[in-house]
């Protein structure tokens, strides 16, 4: 038997906001969170970008100082959401032994290893903290979600760079569809704005090197887009069986109902131009929901900003959608938040979720002149979206070639 | 200059209250760490490496069972210091 998927909450700490109401309010006010960057090290390296979508509110600032220095920054950025999320969802009484966590990261405590080796070289081996390696491990959100809700029906995490928040929302909806769990605690989080991060990635022209207009830096689909901006933070979605949530009378904010991952073999870093796995991506999605294009009402696109991917990305939906493609609404959220990396995915399915639940899609904001070769219709003010069970999509792609896509149906 | 055992005891008791948020009022001589403060063992060799740093004292791997109270460990700091 196949159960139906709902999301019952929801949870956000962005560039934008401290929380999922914060986030969505400035997302559509058409803010963006992206600030130059303070820190000593910036001028200390002399790194190339002086920039980055730091999170709005510290996670330091939401928890105790006990759980803060046990935690790597982006596991206090998870704990932070999912608490939110879990309060949103109205704290469901639910057994352990099916309630489960698939929580994702890119990098994992990039942090909490840097500076653990600046003090194992300056200070030796006995001044490492003994907490270091659960702190550094990609597990680490997932685990402390899992340990904080008592959730003992398994608790992974997705490692899939960029695509990995969405990829654990696919794996979350496959065990409640599957009748496996009831709920699970889904979503991804990243913090690593870190000088090593932005030099590997500037070092590979991955970057916007916009540092004189941090705010106008990403820019999806404009001509003068110049490479992504790193972004930190973290969403979580609670998925559950739709007949729990109806048991317990929970809000509904909208129905999952497709999800599917594959994989490019192509190239490290480049996708496939042809776009042809992310392609397949959204058809398996959508197949999966037993819906058609014609369905398909909003997309909230991978789109990063940079010269490359916005039009590989372009090339799998026109795949996909064909002529249809022009009259779908596409929002390119990352254009305020930056690229939360591992968390993007996470982020990216609540503004999908938000989008069908308020049936109004975000705005893209630094959109001057669309990029001629990208013929989308893309939001560029807060939309409304039209009719009744619509369905939305959101894509994620991450280096290794990994594609993950995630369908939503509005409840009415 | 030395210092004496009720500066030590304080001075703990505030390496304690950073690391596991329990009230420095409540690090008294006779408490047990595990027993009475609940600290596990990977807050007690933070507390250790922490003190080693605070009283310029070394406190072996060896020695830390040994510090079963908060007492024991402020006779092995006072008298560590020399």
């Amino acid at each position: 038997m196949v159960h139906k998927v709902v999301v019952t909450g929801i949870g956000a700490t962005t560039p934008l906001g401290g929380d999922s109401k914060s986030t969505w309010k400035a997302l559509l006010a058409g803010e963006s969170g992206v600030t130059t960057l303070s820190q000593d090290w910036v001028s200390q390296y002399e790194l190339p970008v002086t920039f980055a979508g730091q999170a709005k509110v510290p996670a330091k600032d939401m928890l105790t100082p006990q759980e803060a220095k046990r935690l790597d920054p982006s596991s206090q950025f998870a704990l932070v959401s999912a608490r939110e999320a879990w309060l949103d969802a109205g704290s469901p009484e639910v057994s352990p032994e099916r309630l489960a966590v698939e929580y994702a990261t890119g990098i994992g405590g990039i942090w909490t290893l840097l500076d653990a080796y600046d003090t194992l070289k300056e200070r030796g081996p006995r001044r490492v903290l003994p907490m270091t390696v659960p702190m550094l491990m990609a597990n680490g959100p997932a685990a402390a979600i899992g340990m904080e809700l008592h959730a003992r029906a398994g608790v992974r995490t997705a490692v899939s760079a960029c695509a990995s928040g969405t990829e654990a929302i696919a794996n979350a909806f496959n065990r409640i569809r599957n009748g496996e769990v009831d709920i699970v605690v889904a979503g991804g989080a990243e913090a690593a704005i870190h000088p090593l991060p932005i030099a590997s990635f500037a070092a590979m022209h991955a970057l916007s090197k916009r540092n004189d207009d941090p705010a106008g830096a990403s820019r999806p689909y404009d001509t003068a887009r110049d490479g992504f901006v790193m972004g930190e933070g973290a969403g979580t979605l609670i998925l559950e069986s739709e007949e729990h949530a109806k048991a317990r009378g929970a809000k509904i904010y909208a129905e999952v109902v497709g999800a599917a991952v594959t994989s490019d073999a192509h190239h490290i870093t480049a996708p496939d131009p042809e776009g042809t796995a992310a392609a397949r991506a959204m058809i398996g999605a959508l197949e999966q929901s037993g819906s058609t294009i014609d369905d398909v009402a909003h997309i909230n696109a991978h789109a990063t900003s940079t010269p490359v991917g916005d039009i590989a990305e372009y090339q799998a939906l026109k795949r996909v959608f064909g002529d249809k493609l022009s009259t779908i609404p596409v929002s390119a959220t990352k254009a305020s938040t930056g690229h939360l990396l591992g968390g993007a995915g996470a982020i990216e399915a609540i503004f999908t979720v938000l989008a069908l639940h308020e049936k109004t899609a975000p705005p893209t904001i630094n959109l001057e002149n669309q990029d001629p070769e990208i013929k989308l219709d893309v939001v560029v003010t807060p939309r409304k979206l039209e009719g009744s069970h619509i369905l939305a999509i959101t894509n994620s792609f991450g280096f290794g070639g990994h594609n993950a896509v995630v369908a939503f149906r509005s409840v009415e | 200059m030395a210092l004496s055992a009720a500066e030590v005891l304080s001075g703990l008791a505030e390496i304690v209250n950073d690391e596991t948020g329990i009230a420095t009022d409540a690090v008294q001589l006779d408490k047990s760490f595990t027993d009475d403060l609940d600290i596990d063992s990977i807050s007690m060799m933070t507390i250790v490496v922490n003190a080693e740093d605070k009283f310029d004292v070394k406190i072996p791997d060896d020695e830390v069972q040994n510090l079963l109270t908060v007492g024991d460990a402020v006779n092995y700091i006072t008298k560590a210091q020399g």
